[in-house]
């Protein structure tokens, strides 16, 4: 695959993991979080830590569509399908994700709610088609990547008069996101948690660019390193961001540029906004309510907004308590740190958000990382 | 975080604003309503049935000379330290 | 096979219209059905003898039984379908003891409406398959069931085998130390089976590998009786039948990802769809696990047979109270593959 295959050359990682041992000055320690769970994956399905010296730390953001999604809404999306009856569309990413008394979509299905999982928005309305006589609402969900199908689909919808169609929207923002980390009490007082560097989203900038981080790299004093989802792109994006704090810089630095511009899809952010705006405030599972960080459909596409077409009952929904997914979202704490890590959460059976997509960094410590220490036995050394 | 890959396309429907794609062997029919250009031969960006972006090849050729420079460095250094 | 009305050799046009609830009361519906259908492609001596049961002299050994119960969506899809599939799974469960497969019976469930000319297919092709791998369907039985509670054709098969001497396959003998060998590249079947279904539609040169894998084993067998496991990576796929077998044997695991075969097609629609071939189903592979010095024979055997061209050497059996598998990543790291967790669902993030 062209452009993917050679991203994941071993010679090239072992030439880059050189220069990261090299410029990581002995005497501190690189405390990098790496906003999406696209990065995480990559880290954990690649081994990239163990190229690492020791001094450099990765701590896993935020950046997970499914884990941030709080358990009201994923209640709301129940409601749609099992009270209102309407086909529910959904990627599969959302199938298994908890929602309150351990109930999900997967469970809704297989009790009768009819719960369709899509690849595309193009498939929710093609559904909406094939079904005059039902409504059909597309659960979207996602960052600011998975805004723009949303939208096109809404405009589509409209131009062709559909009134069966409808969007519960969840879209959120991710500079909003990395704001409220920086400025989290934990993370702002914590001698415990010192997040010095960011790796910047990548798909999420493809469409946004590069230039909304730069006010934050200005306020916050942190280098901010756009980084693609490759794991040789994680570990160059590393080393700038390495070489940024040694020079005491911090400037927004793009990695991605194969992809990423500094004003990204200029056409993507204009459909986004002629069908969106901004939601004065919304509950993020882990951050609690975050000022301006997510998108709700504009009055003039009133009638294909699932939140005002139906019902919907507002949530009472708790997190779980004693779930650390709160402080492992803002990188206060590690999945080990949590006393339900394995033990009453794995990925058969999660609690909390971060086990449950494999995004998570609970679920990717759980996959791809637990009890990392070598196995016993003559061949432990190999 | 957003699964996206970059795909070749490699034909075009531009009244209905879609395009075909190769991801390797695998070929998918995709929507380019995002995109304002594109044309057959072109790497775009693939994420949920949807063309975000087009995939800029000088670019991911230069980034692919920057790592390999990054681990050519050690021979470098070396000599310039010896030469100290 | 209950064909008590049935003692004719059937030939005739292919059917037509849908089974309807009266092929599966017992009476005549169902004996037309069993001879214009079962009897006529499945046709053995065996079968034609028209009892309940059918009767037989085993050979001297050990018998292997083993049942499985195919259900599967689309019916018919790249590389074969659920005739074929139902024939080659119970053969390879039986092969998968290192025996040698004698017969088969088949159970059908149908729903009513379901096409007369597509059961008639399924039964072909399971025909073929059948007497491409030389071993005939002796007996069976249909049901039907009411329209919505079926999903077309359910089909149960069973199959009895009998292991050749100084033959020990076993899921629990993997041992610190042992080579783990895999007969060709994986993910095949699964992938030939989501590019079919509906909401995913792409397009990909992909077929299912379904196989009857006996004959393979037989020669292995034969060339390498130290063989200590055969296990065919079905659902779950790879990684999670080596998570079964390190389980049963308590031992870990240590795998190489560069080594593990997998076809480009498949790589690039797990990209796509956010999947892992590691848990793609395969229906003709098999994991190999034997000691050390005889694992060049047997490589050398697997690879000179058609269904183990791709056969390739992917790790060794470690010692590990966990009985983790664990793989070393194409950059050098190392990851744990763990037990799939429900069924791999397409994901956007």
């Amino acid at each position: 695959m062209k452009y993917v295959d050679e991203f994941r050359a071993r010679d090239l990682a072992e030439g880059l993991a050189g220069a990261i041992r090299r410029e990581a000055a002995p005497g501190r320690s690189y405390n990098i979080m790496e906003f999406c769970g696209g990065h995480t994956h990559a880290i954990f399905r690649y081994g990239v830590q163990d190229l690492m010296p020791s001094n450099v730390h990765y701590i896993h953001g935020p950046g997970c569509p499914v884990c941030v999604l709080p358990i009201g809404r994923i209640d709301n999306a129940l409601e749609l399908a099992e009270r209102h009856k309407v086909i529910l569309c959904t990627y599969g990413d959302m199938m298994r994700v908890p929602a309150s008394g351990r109930r999900s979509l997967l469970k809704a299905k297989a009790d009768g709610a009819d719960v369709h999982m899509i690849y595309s928005t193009q498939d929710a309305l093609r559904i909406a088609a094939e079904n005059p006589t039902r409504q059909v609402v597309l659960f979207a969900i996602g960052f600011e990547t998975t805004t723009p199908p949303t939208a096109i689909a809404l405009k589509a919808a409209a131009d062709r008069g559909l009134t069966n169609f409808s969007v519960f929207c969840n879209h959120v923002l991710t500079p909003a996101a990395i704001k409220e980390i920086v400025e989290s009490p934990e993370v702002r007082d914590s001698a415990r948690v010192a997040i010095d560097a960011f790796l910047g989203p990548s798909h999420v900038s493809s469409v946004i660019g590069s230039a909304p981080y730069e006010p934050f790299a200005k306020v916050y004093r942190r280098p901010v390193v756009i980084a693609g989802f490759e794991p040789l792109d994680v570990m160059q994006a590393t080393l700038m961001a390495i070489r940024q704090l040694n020079d005491g810089r911090h400037e927004v630095e793009n990695q991605y540029v194969r992809v990423v511009t500094r004003e990204g899809n200029r056409k993507a952010q204009g459909v986004v906004d002629e069908v969106f705006e901004l939601r004065p405030s919304f509950a993020w599972r882990g951050l609690g309510e975050v000022a301006d960080s997510a998108l709700r459909i504009r009055a003039e596409f009133a009638a294909f907004d699932a939140e005002r077409r139906f019902e919907i009952s507002p949530s009472t929904a708790r997190e779980p308590k004693s779930c650390e997914c709160p402080s492992i979202l803002r990188g206060a704490k590690k999945p080990t740190d949590c006393k339900l890590f394995g033990n009453g959460c794995t990925p058969d059976n999660p609690i909390g958000s971060c086990m449950v997509s494999s995004e998570g960094a609970c679920a990717a410590y759980w996959t791809y990382g637990r009890f990392r220490q070598p196995a016993s036995g003559s061949e432990a050394a190999a | 975080m957003c699964l996206a890959l970059p795909a070749e396309v490699i034909s075009l429907d531009l009244a209905r604003q879609a395009a075909v794609v190769a991801l390797g062997p695998v070929r998918k029919e995709i929507s380019i309503a995002l995109l304002d250009e594109v044309a057959i031969g072109d790497f775009v960006l693939v994420h949920v049935g949807y063309a975000l972006h087009r995939l800029s090849p000088e670019e991911a050729e230069r980034t692919l000379s920057m790592m390999r420079a990054a681990g050519d460095c050690p021979e470098a250094e070396l000599a310039g330290e010896s030469a100290a | 096979m209950t064909a008590h009305d049935a003692r004719f050799s059937a030939a005739g046009a292919p059917l037509t219209g849908a089974v309807d609830m009266t092929h599966g009361s017992g009476g005549r519906a169902t004996a037309e059905l069993v001879r214009s259908l079962f009897l006529k492609h499945f046709d053995n001596p065996l079968l034609r003898a028209g009892n309940d049961g059918a009767c037989f002299q085993p050979p001297a050994g050990r018998l292997v039984m083993s049942t499985d119960a195919h259900v599967v969506s689309p019916l018919f899809f790249p590389g074969g379908d659920i005739g074929a599939l139902a024939v080659h799974g119970t053969i390879n469960d039986i092969a998968m003891a290192g025996a040698r497969p004698l017969y088969l019976s088949a159970a059908f469930i149908l729903e009513q409406g379901f096409p007369l000319a597509e059961l008639e297919r399924v039964v072909v092709s399971m025909a073929a398959a059948a007497s491409a791998a030389g071993v005939p369907i002796v007996t069976g039985d249909t049901k039907v069931v009411e329209r919505g509670k079926g999903d077309g054709v359910f089909i149960t098969t069973t199959g009895i085998g009998v292991v050749p001497d100084g033959v020990e396959v076993s899921g629990d003998r993997a041992r610190p130390g042992d080579v783990i060998l895999v007969s060709g590249p994986i993910g095949d079947h699964g992938v030939a089976i989501l590019s079919k279904r509906e909401n995913l539609a792409f397009e990909v040169e992909i077929c299912s590998d379904s196989a009857a894998l006996h004959r393979l084993v037989a020669s292995m067998v034969e060339a390498v009786p130290e063989i200590r496991v055969l296990r065919d990576p079905t659902r779950g796929g790879l990684a999670t039948t080596l998570n079964e077998i390190a389980q049963q044997s308590r031992v870990g695991m240590r795998l190489e990802e560069a080594a593990i075969p997998v076809n480009e097609g498949v790589r690039a629609a797990c990209e796509l769809l956010g999947l892992d071939p590691l848990y793609i189903a395969n229906e003709g592979k098999l994991i190999a696990i034997c000691p050390p010095d005889v694992a060049a024979r047997l490589l050398a055997v697997m690879r000179a047979h058609p269904l183990g061209l791709g056969s390739a050497v992917i790790g060794e059996v470690v010692g590990d109270p966990n009985a983790f598998v664990q793989m070393r990543t194409v950059f050098g790291g190392s990851r744990i593959v763990d037990w799939l967790n429900g069924e791999q669902l397409p994901r956007i993030c």
